[in-house]
């Protein structure tokens, strides 16, 4: 089998066809991360001996004829997803040794499948940053270009299914954090509407943003995946109720916002873009300019909110609990001790951020402000989807950067520009890789971001197919 | 903008370094400023939670006592007995 084609459809196929098992598949993937991933370090733990037992309850399924969509199919955890038994770090030293004590809620799901767990994946500590880079553990490197970051903060995970090292992997997105590294990767990265996964077990970084979503070679398989995870949680009170899936309109109209797109996007990153629109006006679709106004606030507003969410969530981590504890004379130091260990710089930079335009005095002009023109930009996109049936964007306007390129912290927020604006909104959002772009002789992937209206999923896998097929 | 970065680091508890101290003085009123652009948005007749709910349920379901407790006390760094053992919380040092 070569894995570097392989999708979940295929496999389902050749494993129901007896053409291989789920023992075999596992062995060839664990063989993959073994020959591979010293140089791209996409896994912060994997295993192995774990995979094959599940492997052979999966190949048990299969031979009584109880396959399911993601029976025998070996996947990748993002690292801030609990699994019951298992050390999940968020790649932090402050949870290095910590053993999650109950299964996030996708992970008992993808359990009833009879799924094999290959392993852990890298990640930005806390779900901080833009580029893996930001591990406690060293960064993950892109597999077209080792020399390039692989985007962040679900960089394991892309890296991992681009490397062929992983069928699919899960992620979790908070401004970008599944699309972005996609892109960059070159692999199918799906931000489900706000609601639509369950975050129980997920780690959190900021509860308002956060939703866990699906990383895979094609759209059908980033699908498949989002099908077993999504589904009301009375576990996670911002659950939306389930409902029936919808199908596409006949209408194909699909927004760009046009005056949005003008500043800092490199010029070979906006012709590729073009170059999508252009198939998919080939493709049957209309094409026309949007205005959404209040985008020019989505990045200020989110590096208001994020950081103090991040800051409220990760008061939880003080030394007492769980997690990493520094011994000290009274219990202030124990907190402040413990939390200076534990947190690297850019956790440590978002917290001050946080406590900053929380606290009494600064809140009513950053963290209240931000809450109401989040409210405008959400508006902005409600009323956007009246006329159209999608919005598009560039995944990213810069293609992955040099490991070490972008050591402030400003760059690297400028860089979120395009994905952020959706998470506010809440509405769901795909990247899908169309075309490449080279640097220094190499062909580094692009990704195209299509956006739905909420709970219109279906909307991104139709059009995402259509992007596919040019 | 000049930010009291030590006010904030105990507001946080979180200990800084002196060496970290004068780096964040320079980052954080950076990123303030990159973040500036929200005081120029026009908010009138917006309400801050459009569109929010509280979602309840039902008190009741409660896991009986004693359930998870080895569970959970295997993370904790210290335990007495059932507890998580935490240092002293109130003093009488600072009369």
């Amino acid at each position: 089998m070569d894995l570097s084609k392989l999708t979940i459809a295929e496999a389902r196929r050749a494993l129901d066809a007896k053409e291989y098992s789920a023992l075999d598949l596992t062995n060839a993937y664990l063989d993959a991360i073994t020959a591979k991933d010293k140089e791209i370090h996409a896994y912060l733990e994997v295993w192995p001996d774990s995979a094959r037992e599940e492997a052979k309850v999966a190949d048990a399924m299969i031979a009584k004829g109880d396959a399911k969509a993601l029976t025998g199919i070996p996947i990748a955890v993002k690292d801030n997803i609990l699994i019951s038994g298992r050390i999940a770090s968020a790649a932090s030293k402050m949870l290095e040794n910590y053993s999650a004590s109950y299964d996030a809620a996708v992970i008992s799901k993808l359990k009833k499948q009879g799924v094999v767990f290959l392993g852990r994946t890298n990640m930005d500590e806390f779900a901080l940053g833009g580029s893996t880079e930001n591990s406690a553990y060293g960064p993950t490197k892109n597999p077209h270009d080792t020399s390039r970051i692989p985007g962040g903060t679900s960089g394991g995970s892309t890296a991992a299914v681009a490397a062929g090292m992983a069928l699919a992997a899960l992620g979790s997105d908070t401004g970008g954090s599944i699309r972005q590294p996609a892109a960059f990767c070159g692999v199918v990265g799906v931000k489900p509407t706000y609601g639509t996964v369950s975050r129980s077990g997920l780690i959190a970084a900021a509860s308002s943003l956060d939703q866990i979503g699906t990383i895979a070679k094609s759209v059908a398989d980033a699908r498949t995946v989002l099908g077993v995870i999504r589904g009301h949680d009375e576990n996670d009170s911002t659950s939306l109720p389930d409902i029936e899936e919808k199908t596409p309109s006949a209408t194909k109209r699909i927004g760009v916002p046009r005056a949005f797109l003008r500043d800092g996007i490199e010029p070979d990153m906006f012709a590729q873009f073009e170059n999508t629109l252009r198939s998919l006006e080939k493709a049957g679709y209309t094409i026309v300019d949007v205005e959404l106004p209040a985008l020019e606030y989505a990045l200020a507003v989110y590096y208001i909110i994020n950081p103090a969410e991040v800051s409220t969530n990760l008061a939880r981590l003080d030394g007492i609990r769980y997690g990493l504890s520094v011994p000290a004379d009274t219990i202030g130091e124990t907190y402040s001790k413990s939390r200076a260990a534990g947190f690297g710089p850019e956790t440590r930079r978002r917290i001050l951020v946080g406590t900053f335009v929380l606290s009494s005095g600064y809140a009513d002009a950053y963290y209240r402000k931000a809450r109401s023109v989040r409210e405008l930009i959400r508006a902005d996109f409600v009323k956007t989807f009246e006329s159209v049936d999608a919005i598009v964007l560039p995944t990213s306007p810069v293609a992955p950067w040099k490991v070490g390129e972008k050591a402030d912290p400003v760059s690297l927020y400028a860089a979120d520009i395009f994905t952020v604006p959706v998470s506010l909104a809440g509405v769901p959002a795909i990247s899908v890789p169309s075309g490449t772009v080279e640097r220094d002789g190499r062909q580094l992937p692009v990704g195209f971001q299509i956006i739905a209206p909420h709970e219109r999923e279906d909307i991104l896998f139709a059009i995402g197919g259509d992007v596919e097929r040019q | 903008m000049t930010i009291d970065v030590s006010a904030l680091a105990k507001l946080a508890r979180l200990e800084v370094s002196e060496t970290e101290l004068k780096t964040l003085e320079q980052e954080i009123p950076e990123i303030l400023t990159f973040v500036e652009t929200i005081q120029k948005a026009d908010i009138s007749g917006v309400a801050e939670t459009k569109g929010l709910h509280n979602v309840m349920r039902e008190d009741s379901g409660a896991i009986e006592s004693g359930t998870h407790t080895e569970t959970i006390l295997k993370a904790a760094p210290a335990r007495e007995g059932d507890r998580v053992a935490v240092k002293q919380v109130l003093t009488r040092k600072n009369k």
